[in-house]
């Protein structure tokens, strides 16, 4: 009875979780469904085409879209994880007057609506007469991940023995090289993963985006959300579709380098 | 963290001074959190110009207006959206937090990665999904049609529960992920001696596992129901005309109306409501570092 029992909640449980996940998949799932489907309309299915993959690199307006995307992202990548890692080192290794004024400075970004955000932002370019474009997007997305990336960074970085670092420097090794052979090293699955935390939360903005994008430098998400009201065509399905296919490769190849590293006995 | 002992930070001291490292995020915050947000400050105190700008003139007005009924209702709605926006994604994110902290290691982090996943697909391209699904002929109607179940289409897009269902979607692994980390955290050996002691498991769970696990819950409450006052994309996408919530007025007013002082007055409202919100939290004991 109670060996049926157990069997039964597990049962349940497996059931739960599936449904949860289908209900997470469901409008990624039909967005990729309709990239394939011959009508204009993401109405029903009238059969299997591929030619939206073709026209969607000839809408010129999307292809810039997504190259904006990107330029934004990889900046926002590498100012954030610049700044936001020396902070995290800073913060780590020393202990200073006003630190823990800087910790909750750097949970103000964090906390706010991101709406708020947006709206701060372009009042403030406003003022100073700066006009909406690339800049003032990606400093808006560096000011959001930047402290997300410094408390990624340190929280990894806490569990590590940087003595190491003096007792390589005791055996002669110069300064750059106890940088580059032991420190680096040691951080750098912290680095890695405040650089995808950084990069996950430039590609999924909308709110601070749409105040701070000007009407060329317009992100993919901004693209669709002016498109929606008017009527989308199934190329965005089909670039959507092709996005997805990237990301699922990056993270393939993130999972096999966190693999690898942690063989090393590297991650904590 | 604090504990490093003297001795171990000389070697990494001598090689970049303080204020080169820490400096920097400090110039940024300063530059592009603080003043930004002192500016919205100063101009919720001030006029609207008569073509949008901002005329500089001390009045408290731009708070007293929001005492408006019409203004009152948004912010009623929103509260409520929020709330019940919380309140389902608690419900269906506790047991699923649960069951993916008690699964065997492996299957564990193929679950959370499974989590993980969707966000990498940008939240307002999944809400474009949703309206695929939703609407008068989408996918839902032409299948619930086709079997007969129903034979005219259900109004399902522009409603709040349209809004509803796509606020859950997107904020719930916000809540999911703290509640994992908490319940995940809990050491075992406790409900082991619930259960020596005559509890039954039922009773562990009331007295032990949830009392133990309730930071993640506050965690998990603050980081969607602040979220889904600002969400504005998402009521307009899926409630059409028909769901006005604060977010969408705060933009209103910085896009359509082009009254900025009272939108900076909402928002300024937003950030007091947030900061009382975060006080609660830290009150029962919650730490911003479960905010992240």
């Amino acid at each position: 009875m109670k060996q049926s029992n157990k069997q039964l909640t597990k049962l349940l449980a497996a059931a739960f979780v599936t449904l949860i996940y289908i209900f997470l998949y469901l409008p990624i799932a039909i967005i990729v469904f309709f990239s394939f489907n011959s009508s204009k309309l993401n109405i029903v299915f009238q059969g299997f085409t591929l030619q939206w993959y073709g026209i969607m690199l000839q809408n010129t307006d999307l292809m810039s879209a997504l190259e904006n995307t990107a330029i934004v992202a990889v900046a926002t990548v590498v100012i954030s994880v610049f700044i936001g890692t020396l902070a995290a080192i800073g913060m780590f290794r020393y202990e200073f007057r006003g630190k823990s004024i800087v910790d909750s400075f750097l949970y103000i970004p964090i906390v706010i609506p991101e709406i708020v955000m947006g709206i701060s932002l372009l009042a403030f370019y406003h003022i100073l007469n700066i006009s909406l474009g690339i800049t003032t997007l990606i400093i808006a997305h560096v000011t959001f991940s930047m402290p997300y990336v410094v408390v990624t960074v340190r929280s990894r970085i806490a569990g590590y023995d940087m003595s190491v670092e003096e007792a390589a420097m005791d055996l002669g090794a110069t300064r750059l090289h106890t940088l580059l052979r032991i420190t680096l090293p040691i951080i750098a699955p912290g680095i890695l993963a405040g650089a995808m935390l950084a990069l996950t939360l430039s590609l999924d903005d909308v709110i601070v985006s749409f105040f701070t994008t000007g009407v060329d430098s317009m992100t993919l998400p901004i693209y669709i959300f002016n498109k929606v009201k008017t009527g989308v065509s199934p190329d965005i399905n089909a670039l959507v579709t092709v996005i997805i296919l990237i990301t699922l490769l990056i993270l393939v190849f993130m999972r096999t380098f966190e693999a690898k590293t942690s063989k090393k006995g590297q991650v904590g | 963290m604090n504990t490093v002992a003297p001795k171990k930070r000389r070697a990494f001291s001598r090689s970049i001074p303080l204020f080169l490292m820490v400096g920097p995020v400090i110039l940024w915050l300063l530059i592009f959190v603080a003043a930004p947000l002192v500016y919205i400050l100063v101009i919720s105190f001030m006029k609207k110009g008569t073509y949008g700008g901002v005329v500089a003139s001390f009045n408290f007005e731009n708070y007293l207006r929001i005492y408006d009924p019409l203004y009152l209702k948004i912010f009623f709605v929103s509260i409520v959206i929020a709330l019940a926006t919380t309140v389902l994604c608690l419900v269906i994110g506790y047991p699923f937090a649960y069951i993916i902290a008690r699964a065997s290691d492996r299957n564990k982090s193929i679950l959370l990665s499974l989590i993980m996943l969707p966000f990498w697909t940008n939240s307002l391209i999944r809400t474009y999904g949703w309206i695929i699904l939703l609407r008068t002929n989408g996918t839902f109607n032409t299948l619930l049609l086709s079997t007969h179940l129903i034979s005219q289409p259900l109004q399902m897009l522009y409603t709040n529960g349209a809004v509803m269902v796509g606020m859950v979607y997107t904020l719930f692994p916000f809540m999911v992920l703290p509640l994992y980390s908490s319940i995940e955290k809990l050491d075992r050996s406790l409900l082991e001696a619930a259960n020596d002691l005559g509890a039954k498991p039922r009773r562990a769970f009331w007295r032990v596992t949830l009392p133990l696990t309730v930071p993640g819950v506050f965690a998990g409450c603050i980081q969607v129901f602040i979220p889904t006052l600002g969400y504005f994309f998402i009521s307009d996408l899926l409630g059409g005309g028909n769901s006005v919530l604060v977010g969408n007025l705060i933009r209103n007013q910085f896009l359509a109306a082009r009254d900025w002082p009272f939108g900076a007055a909402l928002s300024i409202l937003l950030i007091v409501f947030t900061i009382v919100l975060m006080r609660v939290y830290k009150h029962f004991g919650g730490s911003l570092e479960n905010i992240t």
